[in-house]
């Protein structure tokens, strides 16, 4: 469970679940419903196929992981709609795109299909958790110098404005989110020698 | 007009890549040389405007709130718009079994260098991406929806086939050690982004 953390991250070492990891960022709140919408959909839908592993036809397994996934988005979908409208518009179509995002076919298809339930569990939640730990460090960055808040909260103080300080709007921008996730990348390989190319 | 304008802008302007990061994970794996990345492009661009306009007829049809007068009058307060990602996504999948069949009866050596990447154009979220859009900014007929595919999906493809041009150049520059392979990449995207962001004032 703690391997997807650093040493085996969906997002900066696996290179899966990019499109949302970058197009939620620009602020926290999204962000961080994204990540336990995403590592909740994980740790059930490797459940559920781990469970169902032995029943599964191989010719027709993708399909069955995409029905599977698809029910699991829909019901994450409608409970948004219900208790937490705002972020469900900000997020738009990105909860739907879960269902695309390419941890979950990776963890399925890699994992699930071949380990017990409980395992599943574990994994669905760790690499949850690592692709979290990415989109809460971009969102940090990139609400802090865009946006000058966290959460919405004002975090500069005005005088730091009326002494000429300003925000940069380039950090709102999606380009900048690529940038972000590459400087990460960039620290992570410096300290973990082995993993570069 | 309107749908040129359409066209034009899902190309430059609200380009899948570029705007929405949609199709990151495919877009960074194919991109190391040309041909592949020209091949793969053109089969998004393909499901691309062959899914739209049928999902913008079921969306219109069978699943909008009301969509199912036509049945009879004791249908039209049906609402089965929550069965959305279900079926677009068996309707992708199916078009996807059937554009896999197709490549590998008339082109096995584009079908063999696309390997598991066209399977996998089913969970593209460009593609997916694109039929969410649809639905969101409710098109008035099937034609935008389909101009809207096509734009998406050239769109992509251009991105795509740049991002693999520069790849190809890349083994020739000195990065720093941490950078190389996919760090490299995300910054050269990010640049490519900023420069597709000029497009941003065009009005047709």
């Amino acid at each position: 469970m703690v391997n997807p953390l650093s040493k085996d991250n969906p997002v900066i070492v696996q290179v899966l679940g990019i499109c949302s990891a970058l197009a939620v960022t620009a602020q926290m709140e999204p962000a961080i419903v994204m990540t336990i919408s995403v590592t909740a959909v994980l740790a059930f839908a490797n459940v559920i196929i781990s469970l169902l592993r032995k029943t599964i036809p191989n010719s027709i397994r993708i399909i069955v992981q995409l029905v599977v996934v698809a029910a699991l988005v829909v019901i994450v979908d409608q409970v948004l709609k219900a208790y937490n409208y705002e972020v469900s518009k900000a997020l738009s179509v990105f909860i739907g795109l879960i269902i695309t995002n390419c941890i979950l076919m990776g963890r399925l298809e890699a994992f699930a299909l071949n380990n017990r339930p409980w395992p599943s569990f574990l994994d669905g939640i760790g690499n949850g958790l690592g692709y979290g730990i990415i989109l809460i460090i971009v969102s940090f960055f990139r609400e802090l110098f865009g946006s000058g808040t966290l959460f919405g909260y004002q975090v500069f103080p005005q005088w730091w404005y009326d002494a000429g300080y300003m925000n940069n709007g380039m950090m709102i921008l999606p380009p900048m989110a690529l940038i972000v996730v590459a400087c990460i990348i960039w620290v992570h390989r410096i300290k973990n020698k082995d993993l570069q190319e | 007009m309107e749908n040129l304008n359409l066209f034009i802008r899902s190309i430059f302007i609200d380009n899948m890549i570029f705007a929405y990061f949609l199709g990151m994970c495919s877009f960074l794996a194919v991109s190391k040389n040309v041909k592949t990345a020209f091949g793969l492009g053109i089969a998004v661009t393909f499901v691309l405007i062959v899914a739209l306009p049928i999902t913008w007829c079921i969306n219109q049809y069978i699943l909008q709130p009301g969509a199912l007068s036509w049945l009879g009058e004791e249908y039209a307060s049906a609402d089965l718009s929550f069965l959305g990602l279900i079926m677009f996504i068996a309707v992708i999948a199916a078009l996807v079994q059937m554009l896999e069949m197709i490549i590998e009866k008339y082109s096995p050596s584009l079908y063999n260098s696309l390997g598991i990447f066209l399977p996998l154009i089913a969970v593209n979220c460009a593609i997916l991406g694109a039929v969410l859009f649809m639905q969101q900014r409710e098109f008035p007929n099937a034609w935008t929806a389909t101009v809207y595919g096509a734009g998406s999906g050239i769109g992509w493809l251009l991105a795509i086939t740049c991002l693999a041009a520069i790849r190809e150049r890349l083994s020739y520059s000195a990065v720093p050690k941490p950078l190389r392979g996919i760090g490299i990449t995300f910054i050269i995207t990010g640049l490519m982004g900023i420069a597709f962001m000029s497009f941003l004032g065009i009005k047709l």
